[in-house]
């Protein structure tokens, strides 16, 4: 099945001549979650932007559900839903009013039994007549989400949907994101917290310099890139390393209690059984082990800062 | 045609309107109110009839076109250049909006809520002086034209403007002006030859003369010019904000 979103070679050159996005090449697979990562300016909210139709493309297509954002614009936003980064409300305009006026402004017909729906899921029931001006920023940010969703969009884009959010909140979010991906809604949302983009992606995209580095499934992005490290714990604390050892990828704590061994997650030959020989050969008793898988925040803080050095 | 989206920025704009309607009702009122103090009863008493008509009478259509034509131009712009001020735009540029659908909304709004002003001055009106409309349907049909022209106008000023202050200034370096130096308070005739020609090249003329023409079947200048003037200003403004449109001017980047 072609993909819901198909992002083609996009450029994206503003009118001042800089250039956000270079040949960026995308496909986002219905009722699949993607996350995009990368530092501040690389160029997410723009790649987002040139989708939803508020900026227009340099070069290159996209298409959205098979249309054309440019030539077939109708069709393809009417399956689109974005929840931008900054919070823009009509400040003397109740809830209930900015989140129907969306509705109407996709070409849907009053449902004020979805809406109601829509302002419980977010918690905004109770706040449905009062002012966007007089609510907290994190309730200001669900009427956003709850505009973006009172058209029941195919597609929902969700930029930096938890900046500034509590932790509770957060958290229903990600609910609300994980029953949304139920009913068959393609998210996605940009962050800068990594383990949310670990908690609930299943496929990861990391931009820099308006470059896609890359995109890839969540657990082979892992796999592939992924480092462990194996803590071997000893009985005797050490001065130095033995010569034998001289040949692994080992680090001495300062204690000289602990050796921390390096390798490559998903290898065949991890080299630990000979590791653990040769310390026995060594003599040297172990009290435990322990592995830690590195964090996907480790993997991307190596891609980004990749060609960044002096 | 998407419907349900134009009547939904018809309804928005609506809803500050009225959230407001203590203000925008009594300031027109006010005004046009001291307008007839002023003109109508101090200076008017020592001016004779115009063409038969006193002088009272004479300045309503000029009145209620003034204050039709400045609240169409202040009441679309602001619509336009408040949520691009505020940065909501972005929610009505990402949904499936033709330009056209989006213009019809946003000055369809804005041309309702002068009309409905403009009736309100009308009726006010009534309290002071004598008047019978003679042409009815005419008289109603330039008022809407009227203010569906402004509203484009004040709609380009919105989308042309980078600050309050810009949004302000055109409609009163250039508006306020034509349409004082329009006829709205006198009879062109009564100027020297020479500012008789000039007035021929002010636009808001040619409006205020076809509806004094609706009022009392007099006009300054023949009613088929009045016609022809505001059906090219409004087609002016539509190939502007249909150019705007196209290119994204200060709305995409
Ligand atoms: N309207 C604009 N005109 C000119 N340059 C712009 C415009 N909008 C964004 N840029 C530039 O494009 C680059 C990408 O910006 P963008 O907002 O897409 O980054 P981002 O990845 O969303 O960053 P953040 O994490 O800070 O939100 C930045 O260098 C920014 O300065
Ligand atoms: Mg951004």
């Amino acid at each position: 099945m072609a993909a819901i979103v198909q992002v083609e070679n996009l450029t994206k050159t503003y009118d001042g001549g800089f250039t956000a996005l270079k040949d960026v090449s995308l496909d986002i697979q219905e009722g699949e979650i993607l996350a995009l990562l990368g530092p501040n300016g690389a160029g997410k909210t723009t790649l987002i932007s040139t989708i939803c139709g508020i900026s227009n493309p340099t070069s290159g297509r996209v298409r959205v559900g098979g249309h054309d954002v440019i030539e077939d614009w109708r069709a393809a936003r009417s399956l689109i839903g974005l929840v931008p980064q900054e919070i823009r409300l009509e400040p003397f305009e109740i809830v209930g009013n900015t989140v129907r006026f969306s509705r109407g402004l996709f070409g849907k017909s009053a449902n004020p039994a979805f809406i109601d729906e829509v302002l419980h899921d977010l918690s905004l029931y109770d706040k449905r007549n009062a002012r966007t001006a007089e609510l907290s920023g994190g309730m200001r940010r669900r009427v956003l989400i709850a505009k973006a969703l009172a058209h029941e969009p195919r597609v929902l884009f969700l930029d930096e949907p938890t900046a500034g959010v509590d932790v509770e909140l957060r958290r229903d979010m990600w609910r609300l994101i994980e029953r949304l991906r139920g009913e068959g809604v393609t998210i996605i949302l940009t962050t800068h917290y990594i383990e949310e983009a670990e908690m609930i992606a299943d496929r990861i995209g990391v931009i820099r310099s308006g470059e896609l580095l890359l995109v890839e499934e969540k657990a082979d992005l892992m796999r592939r890139l992924g480092r462990k490290e194996l803590t071997v714990e000893l009985h005797h604390p050490v001065e130095t390393l033995p010569d034998r050892l001289a040949e692994y990828d080992l680090t001495l704590s300062g204690d000289g209690r602990r050796l921390v061994y390096g390798y490559k997650a998903g290898e065949e030959r991890t080299g630990i059984t000979r590791l653990l020989s040769a310390l026995q050969a060594e003599g040297m008793a172990l009290i435990d082990l322990q592995t830690r898988e590195s964090s996907l925040e480790d993997i991307f803080v190596d891609l980004v800062q990749e060609g960044e050095g002096p | 045609m998407n419907w349900n989206g134009i009547v939904a920025i018809w309804r928005f704009e609506m809803a500050r309107f009225f959230r407001s309607i203590v203000q925008s009702i009594v300031s027109p009122v006010l005004s046009t109110s001291l307008y007839f103090v002023v003109f109508g009863a101090a200076i008017g008493s020592r001016i004779e009839e115009v063409e038969g008509v006193s002088y009272g009478a004479f300045i309503v259509p000029g009145l209620i076109m003034l204050t039709v034509l400045q609240q169409s131009i202040q009441n679309a712009g602001f619509g336009i250049y408040f949520p691009k001020f505020i940065g909501t735009i972005f929610e009505v540029l990402s949904a499936p909006l033709s330009a056209f659908e989006i213009v019809l909304g946003y000055v369809g709004a804005a041309a309702t809520k002068s009309l409905m002003i403009g009736c309100i001055i009308l009726g006010t009106s009534f309290f002071f002086v004598d008047i019978t409309i003679q042409h009815p349907v005419w008289m109603i049909g330039f008022l809407v034209l009227t203010a569906v022209s402004f509203a484009l106008l004040g709609f380009i000023l919105g989308i042309w403007a980078r600050s309050f202050e810009q949004l302000n200034l055109v409609p009163l370096l250039v508006v306020t002006p034509l349409v004082f130096l329009g006829g709205s308070f006198y009879s062109v005739t009564m100027l020297p030859p020479f500012w008789q020609t000039v007035s021929m090249f002010n636009p808001v003329l040619y409006l205020v003369s076809g509806f004094r023409w609706a009022f009392f079947g007099m006009a300054d200048v023949p009613i088929a010019a009045s016609l022809a003037a505001i059906v090219f200003f409004t087609g002016a403004c539509l190939a502007v904000v249909w150019w705007m449109f196209r290119t994204g001017y200060r709305l995409k980047s």
